[in-house]
C-alpha cells in the first residue's frame, strides 16, 4: 500500500537524530567550518547514538537492520544540522556498510572496530579529480600481477578523518568498477590534504596511487566482487537526503527571519515576493524527499534503483542550490554575511554534484 | 505502514481498467474533439456511461487508498486525453459538492440519477466575470421567497466545466455559488443545485479555448432562476464571524472541496505531463536515441539531461500528488499538501509538455501528432482549481503561519 508515514520505530530515531542535530551538530556548525576542525566530541556523543551499529549486523559488532529508508531519513537530520559533520559522524559506514554487504568473511572479520567504542573512522575513494570523474567506470586502474592487484590513479574528496588506517578505493579492474581495501600506509600512496568551497570542517585528502600494491584479498568481495551500481545508488540515496536536509535548514532560516525583519512596517514575509519564494522551496523540498524515499525504498527490495538514485541526485542537488541560494537572498545583504549560515549553506549545496559515496545508506 | 511506493492490487487492477479506456475510446478520438470544439464525443461519453451504470469494472480500490486510486485511475485517464476526461458523464465537481455538503435525502435526491438512464453531467459554478480565485467577491445573489419556499437566483458564471452537458441533458445538475447576503462577505455565500431543466437558467454558449476543447467550459445566465429551498446545500443562515453556532461549515466547508479536488487535478497534470514524456521516450528510442541513466553527466547528450530532468520533475509531482491524496484516505487535514501538488504539477507539465514539443522539432509541433495538443491541453492545469499563485498563497499562509488578512 502507498505511504509516507515512517514506522513508529524510525519516528523514535528521527526524533532522536533531529534532537541530537539541534542540540549538538547545529551550535558547532559554525566555529567547526571557521576552523576546518571536526568537532571531536560531538563525533564520540554521535557513536554512542549507534547510527553506523544499527546498519551493520550483530556478527559485525552491530545492533540492527540495514534499511535505506531508515538511513535516508538519518541523513536528513544530521545534514539538517551540518553537513560537513554529518558526513564524518557517518564515515565509518563507508567502510563498514560495503564490506558488511559484499565482504568475504575474512573480510567482514574487520568490521567491528568500526563500531567499538575505539571505533575507527572509515573512508571511500570514488571521485577523480577531473571534470569527467565517473563512478562506474574510473580512470584510476587495478591490475592483476600474480596473486595480487597494482593500482594507479588519483582520487580526491576523500574523507580522511584521524584514526583511520585504511581505505576502501573504487578502481576499474578489467572493465568492472571495484572496491580495493589500501592500508593508509600502503608503499606508492601519496596523501594531499585539501580545501573545498564548502563542507570545511571536514577534512578530505586527494590521492595518488603510483603501482601500489596489494594482495589478492585486498579485492572486496573477493572474485564476487560489489555491486557497484547499488554502491552508488546508495551514495546517492544518502546524498540526496542530505541536500534535502540542506535545503530544509536554508528553508528555515529564510523563513524565520522573514518573519522577524521589519520592511516599510511589516514582516518582510508579508510581502508575496517573499512568501512565493518560500512557498516554492518549501514545496520542491519535499518534492525531492520524496524521490530520495522512493530510491530508498527500491532499494530496500533488493532491486536496481540507478535511475530512481538518479532522479533524486538531481532533483535534490538542484533544489538544495536553489533553496541555498534563495536563502542567501531572502536575508538579503545578512545572507552574505558569515554570521548567519546560508552563505554555508550555498557553499555546501554547490558541492553535491561533485560529491559521490560521500555517506552510504 | 511504512514509507512505501507500492500501489495496492486494487489501485493496479483500477489503473489498467483506465488504461485500457484510454487506449481503446480516447486516444483515437483525441485529435477528433480537438478539431470539433463544441461537439459531444460520444464515441467517449457512451462507453463510459455504460461502465459507470453497468456492473462491471467497479472494484473495491482497496482499503485506505480510495483517494490514492482515484488519483492514478485520473492520471491513466488524462494521459489518454484531458479534454475528454472532462466529459465524462458523471456528477463531477457538482457531485463533490452535494456529497461534501449535502444531507443524506440530497445526495439521494441529486445523485441517484447518475447511476441509471441516460448519459447525465454535474458541474459546479463558481467564477464569475469579476470574481475567480477571489470567490468572496461573488455577485450572484439568492433570496429567498416565503411565499413560494423557493430561493431565486440571479446572476452570470463563466469557465464552468461541464456546465453545458450539466444543463442540456436530463438529469444534470449545476452546484452555483451565490449570495444570500452580500454586505456578510464570504459568510454570506451558499451553494445551491440547479438541476438540467429548471426554467430561469440557460447557457448562453461555450469558449473557444488553447486547449482541452473537448471539454465545453460554459458561460451561464440565471434570470429569476427559482429552486427549492431544499437545493441549498448546508444552512441558510449568515454565520457572524467567529461565531459558529451552528456546526455549518459554510464558505470555509465550500473551500474545503478543493483538498479533494485539487490532489485530482494534479493528477490530471500528471497524466498529460506523461503522455507526452512517454512519446518522446519511444520516439528518441524509435530512432535509436537511448536515455542512459548511468552515464556521467559529460557523456550525456543535452536530449538525455533534458528527459532525466522531466522524469524527475514529473515524478516528483506524482508523489506530491499521492501524499496528497493519502492523507485524505488517512482522514489528516491536507489542505497545504494539496495545494503544493497542485503548484508543483501544474508548473512541472506545463514545462515537460513545452519541453516535450521543442525536443521534436517540427514532429513536436505538428498537428499530425498529439504534442503539440497535450501542450495546449497542460497549461490549464496551472491555471484552473486555483492558479499557480493562489496556491503559492496557500502554501505561503500555512508554512509562515499567517491569515489571509496578514498575507493578501
Amino acid at each position: 500500500m502507498i505511504d509516507f508515514e515512517p514506522t513508529e520505530e524510525q519516528q523514535l530515531i528521527v526524533d532522536t537524530v533531529q534532537q541530537f542535530a539541534r542540540s549538538e551538530i547545529r551550535p558547532v556548525a559554525r566555529e567547526s567550518e571557521e576552523a576546518s576542525k571536526l568537532p571531536e566530541k560531538v563525533l564520540s556523543a554521535a557513536h554512542e547514538l549507534g547510527l553506523v551499529a544499527n546498519s551493520l549486523p550483530e556478527s559485525a559488532g552491530g545492533s540492527g537492520e540495514r534499511s535505506a529508508i531508515t538511513g535516508a531519513l538519518i541523513a536528513e537530520e544530521l545534514a539538517w544540522g551540518d553537513l560537513a559533520i554529518a558526513l564524518a559522524i557517518l564515515s565509518p559506514g563507508l567502510s563498514a556498510l560495503p564490506v558488511a554487504e559484499w565482504g568475504t568473511d575474512a573480510q567482514k572479520e574487520s568490521l567491528a572496530r568500526f563500531v567499538g567504542p575505539d571505533f575507527v573512522p572509515g573512508a571511500l575513494a570514488i571521485v577523480e579529480p577531473r571534470f569527467d570523474s565517473d563512478p562506474f567506470r574510473p580512470a584510476t586502474l587495478a591490475r592483476r600481477d600474480g596473486d595480487g592487484f597494482v593500482l594507479d590513479g588519483a582520487k580526491c574528496l576523500v574523507p580522511w578523518l584521524d584514526g583511520a588506517d585504511s581505505v576502501l578505493v573504487v578502481a576499474n579492474e578489467g572493465g568492472s568498477s571495484q572496491l580495493f581495501l589500501v592500508p593508509r600506509d600502503a608503499g606508492g600512496l601519496k596523501v594531499e590534504p585539501e580545501r573545498y568551497m564548502g563542507i570545511q570542517a571536514l577534512p578530505t585528502a586527494e590521492l595518488t596511487l603510483s603501482g601500489v600494491a596489494l594482495p589478492a584479498s585486498a579485492r572486496i568481495g573477493g572474485d564476487a566482487g560489489v555491486d557497484m551500481r547499488r554502491l552508488i545508488a546508495q551514495g546517492r540515496v544518502a546524498l540526496a537526503a542530505m541536500a534535502v536536509g540542506l535545503a530544509r535548514a536554508a528553508f528555515e532560516t529564510a523563513r524565520d527571519y522573514a518573519k522577524e525583519r521589519q520592511v516599510f512596517g511589516v514582516p518582510v514575509a508579508t510581502k508575496q515576493a517573499i512568501a512565493f519564494k518560500l512557498a516554492d522551496m518549501a514545496l520542491e523540498i519535499d518534492g525531492a524527499r520524496l524521490l530520495a524515499w522512493e530510491a530508498a525504498w527500491k532499494l530496500d527490495r533488493g532491486e536496481d534503483a540507478t535511475r530512481e538514485a538518479l532522479l533524486a541526485r538531481r532533483q535534490a542537488n538542484r533544489v538544495a542550490l536553489e533553496v541555498a541560494d534563495g536563502a542567501v537572498q531572502v536575508l538579503g545583504g545578512h545572507g552574505y554575511i558569515r554570521d548567519y549560515l546560508p552563505e554555508l549553506h550555498l557553499r555546501n549545496a554547490r558541492g553535491f554534484t561533485s560529491f559521490e559515496a560521500l555517506a552510504l545508506v | 505502514m511504512p514509507i512505501s511506493f507500492d500501489p495496492n492490487p486494487a489501485t493496479l487492477q483500477g489503473r489498467d481498467e483506465m488504461h485500457e479506456i484510454a487506449v481503446q475510446h480516447m486516444r483515437p478520438w483525441s485529435r477528433k474533439y480537438d478539431d470539433h470544439e463544441h461537439e459531444m464525443p460520444w464515441e467517449y461519453v457512451n462507453p463510459m456511461w455504460e461502465r459507470a451504470t453497468g456492473k462491471s469494472g467497479k472494484g473495491d480500490s482497496g482499503p485506505g487508498d480510495g483517494m490514492v486510486t482515484v488519483c492514478v485511475q485520473t492520471e491513466e485517464l488524462c494521459w489518454g486525453d484531458a479534454g475528454l476526461y472532462l466529459r465524462t458523464p458523471s456528477p463531477l465537481l457538482g457531485g463533490s459538492a452535494v456529497a461534501a455538503a449535502g444531507t443524506p435525502a440530497q445526495r439521494e435526491r441529486f445523485l441517484t440519477p447518475f447511476r441509471e438512464g441516460k448519459p447525465k453531467w454535474g458541474a459546479m459554478a463558481i467564477t464569475e466575470p469579476q470574481a475567480g480565485s477571489d470567490a468572496a467577491a461573488i455577485e450572484t445573489t439568492a433570496v429567498f421567497d416565503e411565499a413560494t419556499n423557493e430561493w431565486v437566483l440571479n446572476g452570470t458564471k463563466i469557465f464552468c466545466t461541464a456546465g453545458e452537458g450539466a444543463l442540456e441533458y436530463e438529469g444534470g445538475l449545476v452546484v452555483v455559488w451565490a449570495t444570500i447576503d452580500k454586505s456578510a462577505g464570504r459568510a454570506g455565500i451558499k451553494s445551491f443545485v440547479v438541476t438540467a431543466g429548471t426554467p430561469g437558467v440557460s447557457v448562453v454558449g461555450c469558449e473557444k479555448k488553447l486547449g482541452i476543447r473537448a471539454s465545453d467550459t460554459a458561460t451561464l445566465r440565471l434570470e429569476n432562476c427559482r429552486v427549492p429551498a431544499d437545493n441549498l446545500l448546508g444552512k441558510a443562515e449568515v454565520k457572524k464571524p467567529g461565531a459558529n453556532p451552528s456546526g455549518d461549515k459554510g464558505f470555509k466547508g465550500a473551500m474545503a472541496t478543493f483538498d479533494a479536488s485539487r490532489p485530482i487535478v494534479a493528477a490530471m497534470a500528471v497524466g498529460v505531463g506523461r503522455a507526452a514524456l512517454d512519446f518522446v521516450k519511444e520516439e528518441l528510442e524509435r530512432q535509436g536515441v537511448p536515455v542512459r541513466y548511468d552515464a556521467p553527466p559529460r557523456e550525456q547528450t543535452a536530449i538525455e539531461r533534458d528527459v532525466i530532468e522531466m522524469e524527475g520533475e514529473l515524478q516528483a509531482a506524482r508523489l506530491l500528488t499521492w501524499r496528497a491524496a493519502k492523507m485524505l484516505d488517512r482522514g489528516q487535514r491536507n489542505n497545504l499538501e494539496a495545494s503544493m501538488a497542485k503548484a508543483k504539477a501544474g508548473l512541472a507539465v506545463t514545462k515537460i509538455t513545452q519541453k516535450a514539443v521543442e525536443l521534436l522539432g517540427p514532429l513536436g509541433y505538428s498537428k499530425k501528432l498529439l504534442v503539440e495538443k497535450w501542450m495546449r491541453d497542460a497549461k490549464i492545469n496551472d491555471i484552473y482549481e486555483g492558479t499557480q499563485q493562489i496556491n503559492q498563497l496557500i502554501i505561503a499562509r500555512r508554512i509562515l503561519d499567517y491569515s489571509s488578512s496578514v498575507l493578501r
